[in-house]
């Protein structure tokens, strides 16, 4: 076996969560895995776990596509737009830690503006305590 | 923490009995085969193969003289776990030693946060085989403590891999009992950091 090229090209959390649940479900020419091909089975059931706890969950490829566009103004790195995706970050420290010198490279205004293109693009989360207050004021 | 690489493998497929459809089992059996080569095994500075992307080329298949298997060389891209250095990554505690954190992703387990990396000041409880950090506030210090199966977020700083396939027949050792409780070796390990602002377990950083 030769690698013909390494890292080829990074792929998103959401890229990998549905190749591997159409895997899993038989779709889009892809087969399920059958019983030679334990290996498989194990790493898609586990990763697919893995990745259901993550934001990547709701995305889609016209969310990530809008958000991608949506980012352009802020000219971060490729890595660094990658991980705001998977990592949907919702305060200025996930952002001060996701960005590379992000306090050189941004402003306050702008990691506000930041949070606000999150939000807006990848939803936030679930947040079932306060919805629960809202039931009980309503 | 996915990325995709780029392969060619010679793939053999043994023909015998599916031959009358093997114009149709062609992609299917290349497909099984690289999967069942590849799939959740660590590949030498490569990273963990997960699962076949795309095949992008297929070489003519060829037979070799006395043999009913047919040789195809089959260019395919294939996603790999392989976390790029500095990035962030969201875990499990899988457990806690003097040495320091180790931490699961459900799918890898080889991750290891030192002690001289988790945040400072730390210290590790002897009773409760835990990791705590000392988090200083006015009124004296609070333990953090970092319980088994907490979400923590880490950056990877370190990977390493080891060759761990079998090595030839060593002429000079006799004693084979000595090789094999040779303790078992990690292909494919992380080296992760907690000591950032915002690192750590989500918990604590839930409430800034």
């Amino acid at each position: 076996m030769d690698i013909v090229k390494e890292n080829a090209g990074m792929l998103s959390n959401m890229e990998v969560y549905t190749l591997l649940t159409e895997l899993q479900a038989g779709q889009n020419g892809q087969k399920k895995p059958n019983k030679f091909q334990q290996n498989l089975a194990t790493i898609s059931y586990e990763a697919v776990k893995y990745l259901e706890n993550t934001p990547c969950k709701d995305q889609t490829t016209e969310i990530v596509a809008n958000f991608m566009k949506a980012l352009a103004p802020f000219k971060l790195t490729k890595a660094e737009k990658l991980q705001l995706l998977n990592h949907r970050p919702t305060s200025a420290v996930e952002i001060q830690l996701l960005v590379e010198e992000s306090e050189e490279r941004l402003t306050e205004a702008q990691i506000e503006q930041l949070l606000d293109v999150i939000v807006e693009h990848l939803g936030s989360d679930p947040e079932p305590e306060e919805e629960a207050m809202e039931d009980e004021a309503s | 923490m996915f990325t995709a690489f780029i392969f060619t493998f010679h793939v053999i497929i043994k023909t015998t009995h599916e031959f009358s459809k093997y114009k149709h089992q062609l992609r299917r059996s290349v497909i099984e085969t690289l999967n069942k080569k590849l799939a959740n095994k660590v590949v030498h500075n490569v990273g963990v193969c997960i699962s076949l992307w795309d095949m992008t080329k297929y070489e003519d298949s060829y037979l070799l003289p006395g043999d009913g298997a047919s040789h195809t060389i089959v260019h395919f891209r294939y996603v790999v776990f392989r976390p790029f250095l500095d990035e962030v990554l969201l875990g499990k505690i899988k457990s806690c030693s003097k040495e320091g954190v180790y931490v699961s992703l459900g799918f890898f387990d080889d991750i290891l946060i030192p002690a001289d990396a988790l945040q400072h000041p730390s210290k590790f409880d002897d009773s409760e085989q835990l990791w705590a950090w000392e988090y200083a506030t006015d009124d004296g210090s609070h333990d953090l403590y970092m319980d088994i199966g907490e979400q923590i977020r880490f950056r990877v700083v370190d990977e390493t891999f080891i060759d761990t396939s079998p090595s030839g027949p060593d002429s000079s050792s006799i004693d084979v009992t000595e090789q094999t409780d040779e303790t078992k070796k990690n292909p494919y390990t992380l080296l992760g950091s907690i000591n950032e602002p915002g690192l750590g377990l989500l918990t604590w950083w839930n409430n800034t």
